[in-house]
């Protein structure tokens, strides 16, 4: 029993290990697994030199929900539900990378109407996601109002997604082929009437919380991520971009059609909190933008190829599915070896690279900034975890 | 064409316009209308394509059998196995009568063949449980079943204490259905 007691005393493996190297004088908490900045289960292991901070590591795995064996045991479709969970904030960016891979497999030629329809939602989507980031780290800073805003116009984009495809936040909506439903008159108009109303609030962002004098002193010149930090840490999405580096998968190498849109790739060189912030506002405007132009244009047709196996079993083989999500670059790495089950799985989440760098760029800053940048890099822990 | 911009940097000045600016948001947003809902007094008016469990669709001809040809297609796309279809078989005798009218020269020799067998092994479908507690709402059911016999439901105030309050037999949800509004 004493020996038990003695044992809870020394802590987990990572807290010895991480004591292993621990200086005189210093302090060691942790921050997590339940934080409310780290929204979610992240366990952040600080050591401490009064308010400054020497060393941090990041302990991951709260939430592992074995996503990658799941697909090992799971048929073709049966997966499409997982994909929605492993990001719950842009779960359509998922859902498109994994039927983008199994579509490679299959050699299945999606339907015109089909990519729009996916265009349209996928960033409406990316919307919401920046929507819940934008309020969710402006609270981390301590401000209590954008996040109600934020909720507010997040509700009208999530209420438009459930039209059509019937949930508000795990979408499981894109099918190999095309997607599940087509769009109803009520989803175009409303979200016309969205991207009219988010072109009113946007501004309204700018100057309640872009311009404020408080939010400028919290990120500016907090959290510096070199480009060739950037790089090292395999950085992607909005982080890279607010490093300076104009990457984006819908611009560089455009999937689906997103090369007949004219939008702009938002970057910033300052390589700090506020460049990334600002990268992500941008970005909600250039979606809306995206939007727009996809619903005046939306053609005609089928949703679904006209001829579909009934049992999905893709030939021998191996496909990689990439897309933009709003964290970054999304890839699903799917080997078939021709039965309706996958061999193999891998899902490559940003927010894992993402967060990676977190342990480097930290050393040495004050313990408040280290709430903000965490929340600059825009982090969802079951992403990382997976 | 994109350019990589720089942030706007800020003076003093700017700074402390910002916070009345800021203050000047907060106190057009203080008169407007609240846009909340006070739940138990209120409902919210978005409920109507929210997608909950499946529900079994009736025949349109009979409204107390279901659409469902108990192919079991739904319980084998299932994620989460959370469907299983009671199943009960039972032998008919086929009225001789019935079997005799095809008058086309193929049909009747199959009917010719089938004939010394007299017994009909008939399937009936005594229970559609579904496992709400396991189910993802991904729809796979729907999908898949080839003859639409699954719809979604909408009722977004499910609430129960026990988990075994959430095993539904659909069958009989139908039939309740269908009973209260021929009643009701």
């Amino acid at each position: 029993m004493l020996h038990y007691a003695h044992e809870q005393l020394q802590g987990d493996y990572y807290t010895r290990a991480f004591q292993a190297g621990a200086q005189e004088d210093t302090l060691i908490i942790n921050m997590g697994p339940q934080h409310p900045s780290t929204h979610g289960v992240l366990r952040i292991i600080l050591e401490l030199h009064g308010e400054y901070i020497l060393r941090a590591e990041p302990v991951l795995g709260y939430v592992h929900r074995m996503q990658e064996k799941m697909g090992e045991v799971k048929t073709y479709p049966q997966y499409l539900a997982n994909m929605g969970r492993v990001d719950y904030l842009h779960a359509l960016a998922w859902n498109w990378a994994y039927v983008r891979a199994v579509e490679q497999l299959l050699e299945l030629e999606v339907p015109e109407r089909a990519e729009y329809v996916r265009v349209i939602t996928c960033e409406l989507n990316r919307i919401t996601s920046h929507l819940l980031w934008w309020g969710a780290y402006l609270l981390d800073l301590g401000a209590f109002t954008p996040i109600m805003y934020g909720f507010a116009d997040r509700e009208r984009a999530m209420d438009l997604l459930q039209i059509i495809t019937g949930s508000r936040l795990t979408y499981c909506y894109y099918t190999f082929g095309g997607v599940t439903a087509d769009l109803t008159p009520q989803f175009i108009d409303g979200t016309k009437d969205f991207c009219k109303y988010m072109r009113t609030r946007l501004p309204m962002y700018k100057d309640l919380v872009t311009d404020n004098m408080i939010l400028r002193h919290r990120v500016d010149d907090i959290g510096i991520i070199s480009v060739d930090m950037a790089r090292r840490y395999g950085v992607t999405g909005p982080n890279l971009r607010g490093s300076g580096v104009e990457h984006d998968l819908r611009r560089n190498t455009p999937y689906s059609i997103y090369d007949r849109f004219d939008f702009e790739i938002p970057a910033y060189e300052e390589c700090d909190a506020l460049a990334r912030y600002l990268v992500r506002m941008d970005e909600m405007e250039q979606s809306i933008s995206i939007i727009e132009q996809a619903i005046q244009s939306l053609p005609e047709g089928p949703v679904m190829p006209p001829k579909m196996p009934k049992v999905i079993k893709p030939p021998k083989g191996e496909a990689y599915g990439e897309v933009e999500g709003a964290r970054g670059v999304i890839g699903i790495h799917v080997i078939s070896d021709g039965t309706a089950t996958p061999y193999r799985i891998k899902l490559r989440a940003p927010s894992f690279s993402n967060l990676s760098l977190f342990a480097e760029v930290s050393k040495g800053i004050l313990l408040a900034d280290a709430v903000s940048i965490l929340g600059s890099l825009d982090l969802v822990i079951p992403e990382i975890d997976r | 064409m994109t350019m990589i911009k720089k942030t706007p940097k800020q003076s003093t000045l700017q700074g402390i316009k910002s916070l009345f600016v800021g203050l000047k948001v907060t106190g057009r947003n203080f008169v407007m209308p609240q846009i909340t809902t006070h739940y138990p007094r209120k409902e919210v008016s978005n409920l109507a394509t929210y997608r909950g469990h499946v529900d079994l669709v009736p025949k349109e001809d009979d409204p107390m059998t279901s659409k469902c040809i108990l192919c079991g297609q739904c319980a084998k796309a299932c994620p989460s196995n959370c469907i299983e279809l009671v199943i009960r078989k039972e032998e008919v005798e086929p009225p001789p009568d019935e079997e005799a009218q095809p008058d086309s020269g193929s049909k009747e020799e199959a009917t010719a063949k089938s004939a010394p067998k007299k017994k009909k092994v008939k399937r009936i479908l005594d229970a559609f449980m579904l496992n709400y507690n396991l189910c993802s709402l991904c729809g796979q059911c729907v999908q898949t079943c080839p003859v639409d016999s699954l719809e979604f439901s909408t009722n977004s105030y499910l609430a129960g204490f026990t988990r075994e309050e959430f095993i539904f037999d659909l069958l009989e949800r139908m039939r309740n259905k269908q009973k209260a509004s021929s009643s009701g």
